[in-house]
């Protein structure tokens, strides 16, 4: 066993092959830093250079880049407050109020330093379990896998933002947004409107960037400063580091959390990060900062989503069931150097599964080295106007969202989504509730009915779904205990009382609507694909009525469900800023993406951040140049508009 | 020998043509030029209708570079993956919007196959404009847990009343062939959906939940043949492949195992027959049989049709191809050249009669509307 361990170790340590491996992590480091961009687009513009690379030096590329993405999507979450891809939007949180407060060092040196950690867990566990997983994964049926749903909705108490109501029901529309499309059981087709389009449900990485990104984006622009106004790193890297080794229990247990939930094949690592991030405030002592910039937010999530990884390289090797998006690429790369998952990777290709382990193990600290080196520099960012950013932002968003399904439709999905976001965080209905209910709708109702297939109710007794369930009970009662200190997961809430309350009221009938017409929707199919969608909007619809009923009673009464970041605002609010937004959306609809994005950059910098010709021209050429150069290692066409139905026009503006 | 002199005829022939053809460029109109399809410094794009890293970009993209190597001018071979819809959105574009000069083809599988087959109403593309270059086959195996003491498919009659529990993907995705299988077996068999891929069905099995599963060939091999040996599991029968008659013959990966007519006959002491096989063998041949075919846009000229198969054949017979082919493509026989017709016409073509039973058969069992 120590000699295969070893003789892997060797076997890696060439120039050749570490040259390969620093190009995944250099790689994963660009798109990580990218908001919205994370595995899978990094492995998908690997991927066709892995032909006739031995099999070593491939498998440390494509881990390179994997190792490294959690932790350098950390970047864009902590400075800009937006999640640098789906592993980190919990690190949003508190990273990004440390940042504003001239932290930003401290934050992200923890997060480093948790991600390393956090990594090499990840590693540990694979080395020592990755012969003995087999049964342990074999233990979680779908009845199983059921109650682990349910545990990471159980989340939502922890998370709902300050009012219990409002976050059960920002839960149950995620997980209305999670049903549309084809009904596990049945394959019916679900509040699609009859479109190709959405009878895949909306991708995941459209709705994180609507719902966290677009939101802050519109409002950093309403402030027409930069982000951090002074120092914006401020000197606390060793206070970082040392945080992180003030709270080892809450790294481990965290770390723990997330290789474990990323080894049960069907749960996935999207939600790891909520999951570690609701376990520190139920498990800390004191929770009062949780929101504004407590580390502790930042290190919990960011031991978890590293340990992720390692974790989720268990069912992908051992049963070639990939976890997640970017599991998948790295299966079908390691079909195409000729290696095949299975049994064997615990046996008689053992030396390939240690190349991998140490791979990641030896990535995420050259990760975690060249993070450190270019903080600096990058953190620079947050000194900037946020006006020069933010087209930046936007054209990189976009280019994410499209990722997708590479079609026109995901654009509009962003902004549609982008608005929901915008009026929930206005009104301080948990986001993070939503995007748990979205992630887990699916695999809730798909387990349920599975479990009851498969084995009737007795699905109940079996004794680890019983175990997870009182694990559930419990994270329930602690994330209840702290309801009253919960944290405002939509900015503060003293700030936010209204007097008049009218908006408020108006969203809340609005939602209410959307829950009746779920109902509606739902109960047109049949009783198998009905059921989810009528107790979702049962729930969701009187937790709204609830919330309604207080509002009702007047600014006073209504206590924490009154809650309008717009209640003392003298600007005109973030709508000018989504007209550009939209403005860019209908020019794309029009001329399509890249001449949209040309005529979007002329104009926003002309008329909004007031930039010379000089300036505005070479911005938009580097701006153009970069997603020229993107898009075409990717083999990506650009969504087109009316202009190209018509006309067949030469590539990029096709 | 021979062989090497052949493939280097119709090079030297292409040669001199394209030296005529550049010598009457300056009379000719561009498509005239373009029609000798000389691909020189061209990107040709790939159309592939799914997600990177599913079974069929894995393909395209083990694929593309033996593609490039033999279409003339060695253009570089890119693949373009347009995911969403099942698969319907990207080949419906495709079949609406591709430009016909051999700069762009796509390459599907059985989920695509399979709507248009079941006349889905979303569906925009027809099979028969397009013409097919390269036909993949592919192939599973049927499999039962050890502890029903059936030990092969003359024993199936032991549990015919007994149900057995499949977990699948969906009711008219690839599952639907073990569904017509097991129907015209006349087995008890439940399905449990919401399977995404057939490693969760696996992996359900290995959990005792399901008690009958198939793999396809390359993960029966990695994952259930250890299972096998080790005393849980048997082999009852592969689907097999079609021979150039379009009969069922055994899977040359498995060539000791009998293949689903055969299993039948041992169970049931005659051939299948009737609608209901019609209908199983129009959708085991577009979901197995003949399962990833690559076409070219419909219209597109003889001249780069022509071009196209020839590359293709030649690739396909690439030693280095045939070499490295095991992990991707198996041991099936790749359907080029002339032998391409017919596999395709069986991957996409489903007589009236048996379309209108499984259509009846979806929607009284399994609530599928159309």
């Amino acid at each position: 066993m120590m000699d295969i361990i070893l003789g892997a170790l060797f076997e890696l340590l060439t120039v050749e092959r570490l040259m390969f491996m620093m190009l995944g992590v250099s790689v994963g480091l660009v798109i990580g830093v990218l908001p919205g961009l994370g595995g899978i687009a990094g492995l998908s513009l690997l991927l066709p250079f892995i032909y006739g690379m031995d099999a070593t030096s491939a498998l440390a590329m494509l881990i390179g880049l994997i190792a490294v993405i959690p932790t350098s999507d950390t970047f864009s979450s902590v400075l800009m407050g937006i999640p640098g891809s789906s592993a980190s939007q919990a690190t949003v949180l508190d990273g990004f109020p440390l940042a504003q407060q001239g932290q930003g060092a401290r934050a992200l040196s923890a997060a480093f330093t948790a991600s390393m950690i956090g990594g090499f867990f990840g590693a540990v566990v694979l080395t020592f379990s990755v012969m003995a997983a087999r049964p342990i994964i074999l233990l979680f049926g779908s009845a199983e896998l059921f109650m682990l749903t349910l545990f990471g909705l159980s989340t939502v108490a922890a998370l709902s933002g300050g009012n219990l109501a409002k976050g059960v029901a920002s839960a149950c529309l995620g997980l209305a947004f999670g049903m549309i499309g084809a009904a596990p059981a049945t394959g019916e087709y679900r509040m699609d409107f009859d479109t190709l389009y959405l009878s895949d449900g909306l991708p995941l990485v459209i709705v994180g960037l609507g719902i966290f990104a677009l939101p802050e984006l519109f409002n950093l622009l309403r402030s027409g400063g930069a982000i951090a106004q002074h120092n914006p790193m401020g000197t606390g890297w060793l206070q970082g580091v040392r945080d992180v080794f003030r709270n080892p229990w809450l790294v481990l247990r965290c770390s723990g959390i997330g290789a474990l939930i990323g080894a049960i094949p069907g749960i996935g690592g999207s939600v790891v990060d909520w999951i570690a991030y609701s376990h520190a405030m139920q498990t800390c002592k004191d929770t009062r900062n949780f929101g504004k910039g407590d580390i502790r937010g930042v290190i919990a999530p960011e031991s978890a989503n590293n340990a992720t990884q390692g974790g989720a390289l268990l069912p992908t090797l051992l049963f070639g069931i990939p976890g997640s998006g970017s599991m998948a690429i790295f299966l079908a790369g390691m079909i195409l150097i000729g290696l095949q998952p299975g049994p064997a990777m615990a046996d008689r290709n053992l030396d390939v599964t240690y190349t991998i382990i140490w791979s990641l193990a030896i990535a995420n600290f050259a990760g975690t080295l060249m993070c450190i080196l270019l903080a600096p520099g990058i953190a620079k960012l947050t000194t900037i106007r946020y006006a020069l950013i933010a087209p930046f932002m936007i054209m990189i968003i976009s280019f994410a969202a499209f990722q997708a399904t590479r079609s026109v439709y995901d654009m509009i999905a962003l902004f549609a989504v982008g608005l929901l976001g915008l009026f929930l965080r206005r009104f301080g209905w948990s986001r993070p509730a939503f995007l748990i209910g979205f992630v887990l709708s699916l695999g809730a109702e798909r387990y349920l009915y599975q479990a009851v297939q498969f084995s009737g109710f007795e699905f109940l007794t079996r004794p680890v779904a019983l175990i997870i369930l009182a694990l559930t009970i419990l994270s329930l009662w602690a994330g209840l205990r702290r309801s009253q200190a919960a944290v405002n997961t939509e900015g503060a809430a003293e700030e936010s009382r209204a007097t008049v309350l009218t908006p408020q009221i108006v969203f809340s009938v609005l939602l209410l609507a959307f829950f009746g017409w779920v109902m509606f929707e739902g109960l047109k199919n049949s009783y198998l694909a009905a059921l989810m969608p009528a107790v979702v909007s049962c729930v969701g619809g009187l937790s709204v009525l609830y919330v309604l009923g207080m509002q009702a009673r007047g600014a006073k009464a209504a206590g924490t469900t009154n809650f309008d970041q717009e209640a003392h605002a003298t600007d005109s609010g973030p709508w000018p800023f989504v007209g550009w937004a939209l403005g860019f959306l209908a020019m794309t609809l029009l001329i399509g993406f890249f001449a949209a994005l040309a005529l979007f950059f002329l104009a926003f910098l002309r008329v909004v951040a007031r930039c010379g010709w000089l300036q505005t021209l070479l911005l938009t050429a580097a701006a153009c140049g970069f997603i020229l150069l993107m898009a075409h290692s990717l083999n990506l066409v650009f969504p087109g508009g009316l202009l190209q139905d018509l006309y067949d026009l030469p590539w990029p503006l096709r | 020998m021979g062989s090497d002199f052949e493939a280097r005829g119709p090079g030297r022939r292409r040669l001199l043509q394209g030296a005529a053809a550049l010598g009457m460029a300056t009379l000719l109109p561009a498509a005239a030029v373009r029609a000798q399809t000389n691909f020189a410094g061209k990107t040709i794009e790939w159309v592939i209708p799914f997600a990177e890293g599913g079974g069929s970009d894995v393909w395209a993209r083990f694929m593309s570079p033996y593609l490039a190597k033999y279409l003339p001018g060695r253009p570089s071979v890119i693949v373009r993956n347009v995911p969403g819809g099942g698969s319907i959105t990207g080949t419906n574009d495709f079949y609406q919007r591709a430009r016909n000069d051999g700069s762009t083809f796509i390459g599907t599988s059985g989920s695509t196959q399979f709507p248009f087959l079941l006349g889905d109403r979303r569906v925009r593309y027809d099979y028969s404009n397009m013409p097919p270059v390269l036909v993949s086959p592919t192939g599973g195996v049927v499999y039962l847990p050890a502890r029903f003491n059936v030990a092969n498919a003359r024993e199936l009659g032991k549990i015919k009343d007994q149900e057995l529990v499949y977990g699948s993907q969906g009711a008219t995705s690839l599952d639907l062939v073990p569904m017509l299988a097991f129907h015209l077996l006349g087995l008890k068999v439940r399905h449990v959906f919401g399977m995404r891929g057939r490693g969760e069905g696996r992996l359900a099995l290995e959990r005792g939940e399901a008690t009958i599963d198939y793999q396809t060939s390359s993960a029966f091999l990695t994952q259930v043949r250890p299972m096998i040996q080790a005393g849980n599991a048997v082999p009852l029968f592969s689907w097999g492949v079609l021979d150039a008659q379009g009969n069922v013959a055994r899977d040359p990966t498995f060539p000791d195992l009998p293949h689903f007519v055969e299993a039948y006959e041992m169970m049931h002491g005659k051939k299948p027959s009737g609608v209901e096989y019609n209908a199983y063998l129009a959708f085991f041949g577009s979901g197995f049989a003949a399962q990833k075919p690559a076409m070219l846009p419909r219209g597109t000229s003889p001249e780069i049709i022509a071009t196209y198969r020839r590359a293709f054949a030649e690739a396909v017979a690439d030693p280095d191809l045939q070499a490295k082919k095991e992990e991707v493509l198996g041991d099936y026989e790749q359907a080029v050249g002339d032998n391409i017709q017919r596999l395709y016409e069986v991957a996409t073509t489903i007589d009236a009669d048996a379309r209108e039973w499984v259509r009846n058969f979806l929607t009284t069992n399994h609530n599928v509307r159309f």
